[in-house]
């Protein structure tokens, strides 16, 4: 019994837990296929950067708006497509590369941020941005993370094939007239949208964490396409379920906690993973196949 | 099978009035990258189902010339037009193909996408498609390695694989850069084969090749290129040493910078 009251008690207990499990579960719904894509589309750091480009709007949003939950996200949504329009332009119209053209712009997108929240807020505030606080998420919070996730899923059902193809051979796709543009686009949407999502609960800094650890630790337990998305969900949700749990009991703040657990999984993959992790490649000498 | 062709006047100083309709025309086609020039004011057109070998010297805008006609790269100035005949049904099989080898995708899959036109972004693959494109894996040799994932490919299997895809697609024009390029011999010969085929359908072939040989004995018409147009029409008339010490004489201009580029007097 005393398994259950430290596993599920707090759950039991407390309102904001369950809601915060909650939240995480729709997180995990909808960053699960997301992290996957990334990971397979080598836009992992990507990724992190669109995190980071979310804070200036998120911190205007915060500003005007108090810890509200839609005034942030909608701030945070109108950065993140802002920077990744923008960086889109630059590399197209000028030489230099996606991959600096996005630093470029994230990188004072956060300063940005971090100048508009240090100066008009206070420190705390900026934690609470960074950090996230798991305290804040109540039920409105809850049903906009809902909406986002189930907006992500149905979206990329829609375009899943077109993506596939566009990250699998975009020439291909360019040949045939498939709309390969339109559909990069709206997958960055997809991202931009779901790190709003993380990171009431889980800070900008932190929110793509459970989107990029559970997708590239997946990897080494399943091929498919579509496992490696189940995969990671999973992967995700129970990190976060233990990452409740151990910054509930050990009083550590959630974010980085729930992040670690993830990065223990991750560790976990790498070695003993069934598919091409260390153990399985150096130790049992690797497999043979048909 | 008797193919008509147009030929500009730049190219061989004499026009012949086509005997049969054009798959594909150009019109003073200037392809360029970074400003430097690829394929300078090429002109002529590719008879509907004729079988044509694209050759010249390294460098000489070849790859270059197939990119901006299936539409990867925008022509500088000039017009590339299909006919209605094309009606957009290209397929294209590229040199180095930009293709994520280790992409979680097996091999019925990528064959499947050949019919695109068909499925699109969301209809399922119905029991003929998935038919065709067995019949299309069978075609090039790979029959019984459907779900194989094609990062446990070799080169050569892969790059058949890709021509299955090819062939699902059931095109009116085929475009082949240097195909024969990472396969082994028998797959070559295979290929070969599936040329004449297309062929035989009535398709029109066009293949960027570098074997000569190959080119005389199983291309009727062929395109010498050396960035400008140095012959177009039919082989025999296009590969004589006098064309091809044009087309190298040329090609030693190349190391020159752009400003100092100055066009070959004919």
């Amino acid at each position: 019994m005393a398994v259950y009251d430290l596993a599920f008690g707090p759950f039991a207990e407390f309102g904001f837990m369950r809601r915060a499990l909650v939240g995480c579960l729709a997180l995990a719904l909808g960053g699960g296929p997301i992290g996957t894509l990334l990971v397979i589309r080598r836009m992992s750091l990507m990724g992190d950067a669109l995190s980071h480009a979310v804070l200036p709007g998120a911190a205007l949003g915060f500003l005007l708006g108090g810890l509200s939950l839609p005034a942030m996200s909608l701030g945070g949504v109108c950065a993140g497509l802002a920077v990744a329009l923008l960086s889109g332009l630059v590399t197209r119209l000028t030489p230099l590369r996606e991959d600096a053209s996005f630093a470029a712009f994230y990188l004072i997108s956060l300063a940005l941020g971090v100048l508009l929240v240090s100066t008009h807020g206070s420190n705390v505030d900026l934690l609470h941005l960074l950090f996230g606080s798991i305290l804040a998420v109540d039920d409105t919070a809850l049903m906009v993370i809902g909406a986002i996730a189930t907006l992500s899923l149905l979206a990329l059902a829609v375009i899943y094939r077109p993506l596939v193809v566009e990250c699998f051979d975009p020439d291909f796709l360019r040949v045939v007239g498939g709309h390969g543009g339109l559909v990069h686009t709206i997958f960055l949407g997809l991202v931009v949208v779901n790190l709003v999502a993380g990171f009431q609960a889980l800070g900008t800094l932190m929110a793509v964490g459970l989107m990029m650890l559970p997708a590239a630790a997946a990897r080494f337990w399943v091929r498919e396409l579509w496992a490696l998305g189940v995969t990671s969900s999973a992967l995700a949700l129970a990190s976060a379920f233990l990452g409740l749990l151990f910054s509930y009991h050990l009083d550590l703040p959630s974010g980085p906690a729930i992040v670690l657990v993830a990065g223990v999984a991750y560790f976990g993959s790498v070695l003993l993973g069934p598919r091409d992790s260390l153990c399985a490649l150096y130790i049992r000498g690797g497999r043979l196949e048909a | 099978m008797c193919s008509g062709l147009s030929l500009d006047s730049d190219c061989l100083g004499f026009v012949v009035s086509p005997s049969s309709p054009r798959a594909l025309s150009l019109q003073g086609v200037t392809l360029a990258y970074d400003g430097q020039p690829a394929v300078q004011d090429l002109s002529g057109s590719f008879a509907q189902g004729s079988l044509t070998a694209i050759v010249g010297p390294n460098g000489s805008g070849k790859s270059t010339l197939l990119k901006g006609i299936v539409g990867l790269l925008q022509p500088v100035d000039g017009l590339i037009q299909q006919s209605a005949f094309g009606c957009g049904r290209i397929a294209y099989l590229p040199q180095h193909a930009e293709i994520e080898r280790r992409f979680p995708i097996s091999v019925i899959q990528t064959v499947l996408l050949g019919h695109w036109r068909r499925i699109g972004w969301a209809r399922a693959a119905s029991p003929e498609v998935r038919e065709a494109a067995q019949r299309a894996l069978a075609a090039v040799g790979l029959q019984g390695l459907e779900r194989r994932p094609i990062e446990t490919l070799s080169a050569g299997q892969f790059q058949r694989v890709l021509i299955a895809r090819l062939i699902a697609q059931d095109a009116a024009l085929i475009l082949l850069d240097e195909p024969f390029a990472a396969i082994d011999w028998r797959t070559g010969d295979d290929l070969l084969r599936l040329i004449a085929g297309w062929h035989e359908d009535g398709r029109t072939v066009a293949a960027v090749l570098h074997d000569l040989d190959q080119v005389r004995a199983y291309f009727p018409e062929t395109l010498l290129l050396a960035r400008e147009c140095v012959a177009w029409g039919p082989t025999r008339e296009v590969l004589t040493p006098r064309n091809l010490q044009r087309a190298r004489r040329m090609s030693g201009n190349w190391s020159v910078e752009p400003e100092e580029y100055r066009p070959v007097p004919a």
